[in-house]
């Protein structure tokens, strides 16, 4: 690149576009798709149910421990179809550009996508680029989006969670939240934290193999555990009651939500898997589960009841109860 | 295990909480003077499992709950002001004002900032030097350090860009005004942990020497409280009340001589108006004359209309621990935490809020 940093002409269709392209993206992505050089990636039809998935990252900084915004941006979207059941067979890819990025910047960005795409076994199949001028977006903003086939047979849904079902959870939470607002607010601890960003799809498969009969699957994201148990609660009009000793909850976490006042059931995850199961087939997931690293602390939280439809309880350490809320509008940072 | 996680365990949690459900003390209610401490007891469920005799209470300590609407209203008018960028506590962003809440201002185009502590808003001082940075100090004497130390830096850098709103607070006319006011019946005192770092746990003596009633100082994990309940129901059913000390890994009996005197140096006491009790005075922190170029009100002399409250709203009342939110008309219905009526209902330490969010079987919208 004769640039070092990103001029509104990366974006204008042009000759600089495609040098940009054509140096940047094209090298680290490269897949047959790309290589035809079509407005479109196009696919046989696959056998089974198409899944679709979109979401755009807007995380500030761009960089945190354990992860950046790129490997974040696939992550995200491959997990938003895995816990729909579905294997992901490909992802777009649009970039939104402030004029005046740091093209060093940018490459440390698109290369932890490829890092990242590769390691799953996903492609970066199409994608979309703009620059827009400075002022107008904050340094870079990425949106993905996936199609995936779900096998035969699963049916995930948010409100099929049944009363005497068992709530799993994949390991420890809180990471991701905590590694981009200490990122963010310049605090370094001694034992940093780092981002749990990391694909779900293989440990949902190893779930699936076990049986295909999943109530519900969520990967907690903003708003964390505690948000998504509560959405899980309305949707299936069941009460969910979890324990709090059970919670995986790493020391690091812990001691950083102590010091700033955050829960862990709310802070968000990126690499965290909630199965709401048959208690029948519980044990045999939780095995599959801890097989793979990503669900190598894999636990029961708690269950599914008939008694408070609508409503997350937590049994606390000192064998109290109380009501775990939906986060309400908290002031937070910009973490996804 | 690690230091917290012992003050969480189940395993040592039982035996005090059997002693409390065996202490023979009649009905009694036990009233937490702290914000921090309403919303540790409700996340560890404690009220859930006190026996039915021991009643918890909620009193005047959150700091974002007993700011007036009027000083609210000043700091709106303050950050509308030419040249004025407005820094402020995260909590008090959307207490909704007599017309318009703090997020209102700022969503109107006008610069509002949130930062964490006092010297964050005189960093922004230093970063914006073409702005005039006024820091909204709310709080107790827990945050009044910061701002004395904010204000006598501003001062030696002869900064000239940096001033202060203080509505800061005392906890201890607050608290003598409570209980003078007679409305509610009391038996014993949690005692706040951090506000006792800083002015010392001695300064609570006036409770067991004065008004008969003990006073435990307390922690703010589940065990800290627990034992805090335990010490207070001990003194009651002796009929001996006195101090208690249960956080003695932090509080001292003395306090924090340094922090107190910084305090003491920069500001004075003078009335403040506390939402639900009015004017109180001497409870106020008001920067002295040699500081008061350091003093928004006299550097802009905004305009403020005459604040208002909203008719239905009772945070007055639960602050005075008259009332329970749940008996508030409007509560979980009208006012909630993405619309608050109050500001007990937004602030992370208010009572409504907590319980909202955590109350065994509380009232939830649809």
């Amino acid at each position: 690149m004769k640039h070092s940093h990103i001029l509104l002409a990366h974006g204008s269709g042009g000759s600089m576009m495609h040098e940009l392209i054509r140096e940047v993206f094209l090298p680290a992505f490269d897949n047959p798709y790309l290589r035809r050089g079509n407005d479109q990636a196009v696919f046989d039809p696959p056998g089974g149910r198409i899944a679709f998935t979109t979401d755009s990252y807007v995380v500030q900084p761009l960089f945190f421990p354990g992860a950046c915004i790129g490997d974040l941006a696939v992550h995200g979207t491959i997990n938003d179809l895995a816990v729909g059941g579905a294997m992901p067979l490909g992802l777009s890819v649009g970039m939104i550009i402030e004029e005046g990025l740091e093209v060093d910047t940018l490459r440390r960005v698109v290369n932890a996508m490829r890092d990242a795409a590769a390691a799953a076994g996903v492609p970066l199949v199409t994608g979309d680029t703009k620059v827009v001028e400075r002022g107008s977006c904050d340094k870079l903003f990425i949106n993905t989006s996936g199609v995936g086939v779900i096998r035969d047979g699963v049916n995930i849904d948010g409100a099929s969670a049944r009363p005497g079902d068992v709530v799993l959870l994949s390991g420890a939470i809180g990471a991701h939240g905590v590694a981009v607002l200490s990122e963010r607010k310049g605090m370094h601890f001694a034992t940093p934290v780092r981002s749990d960003s990391r694909p779900l799809h293989r440990l949902v498969a190893a779930v699936l193999d076990v049986s295909t009969e999943v109530h519900v699957m969520r990967d907690p994201t903003r708003g964390g555990v505690g948000t998504t148990l509560n959405e899980i609660a309305a949707q299936s009009g069941v009460g969910i009651e979890i324990d709090e000793a059970a919670l995986p909850i790493s020391p690091e976490v812990q001691g950083a939500c102590d010091l700033l006042g955050f829960d862990p059931l709310f802070l968000a995850n990126e690499g965290a898997l909630l199965a709401i199961v048959p208690e029948q087939h519980a044990a045999a997931m939780l095995a599959a589960m801890r097989g793979r690293e990503e669900g190598r602390e894999a636990c029961l939280i708690g269950r599914v009841t008939d008694s408070y439809p609508g409503i997350v309880r937590m049994r606390t350490g000192i064998g109290g109860t109380r009501v775990i809320p939906m986060l309400t509008g908290e002031v937070l940072p910009r973490i996804c | 295990m690690s230091v917290l996680a012992a003050f969480r365990d189940s395993e040592r949690a039982a035996p005090i909480l059997e002693r409390i459900r065996a202490r023979n003390t009649g009905p009694v209610s036990l009233m937490e003077f702290c914000g921090g401490h309403t919303v540790a007891i409700f996340r560890s469920g404690i009220r859930s499992v006190m026996p039915e005799h021991v009643r918890m209470l909620s009193g005047p300590g959150c700091p974002v709950c007993v700011t007036s609407n009027a000083d609210l209203d000043r700091a709106a008018a303050l950050a509308k002001m030419p040249n004025v960028l407005l820094a402020t506590y995260g909590d008090m962003l959307k207490v909704p004002g007599s017309k318009e809440s703090l997020a209102e201002v700022k969503a109107q185009g006008y610069p509002v900032h949130i930062v964490y502590s006092t010297l964050d808003a005189l960093r922004l001082a230093h970063e914006h030097p073409d702005k005039q940075v006024v820091f909204f100090a709310i709080g107790f004497e827990t945050t009044a350090p910061a701002a004395a130390a904010a204000v006598f830096q501003a001062r030696a850098q002869g900064l000239s860009n940096f001033s202060i709103c203080s509505v800061m607070k005392l906890t201890i006319p607050g608290a003598r005004a409570l209980l003078d006011m007679g409305e509610v019946r009391v038996h014993g005192v949690i005692g706040p942990g951090h506000v006792s770092t800083i002015i010392g746990a001695d300064a609570w003596r006036f409770l067991p020497e004065q008004y008969g009633l003990p006073v435990a100082i307390s922690g703010f994990e589940p065990l800290d409280l627990l034992a805090a309940v335990d010490a207070l129901l001990e003194m009651i059913e002796r009929g001996a009340p006195g101090l208690s000390n249960g956080y003695t890994r932090i509080v001292k009996a003395e306090g924090n001589r340094m922090a107190w005197g910084l305090v003491n140096a920069v500001f004075e006491r003078g009335t403040a108006t506390w939402r639900g009790f009015g004017e109180i005075p001497e409870s106020g922190l008001l920067l002295r004359e040699e500081y008061a170029a350091f003093d928004a009100d006299r550097r802009f002399q905004p305009e403020v209309a005459a604040s208002s409250e909203h008719p239905a709203c009772r945070c007055g009342e639960v602050l005075r621990g008259v009332v329970e939110p749940p008996d508030c008309k409007v509560y979980g219905t009208v006012c909630t935490p993405d619309h608050p009526l109050g500001p007990c209902m937004v602030s992370s330490e208010g009572s409504c809020a907590a319980y909202y969010h955590f109350h065994q079987g509380a009232a939830r919208p649809h």
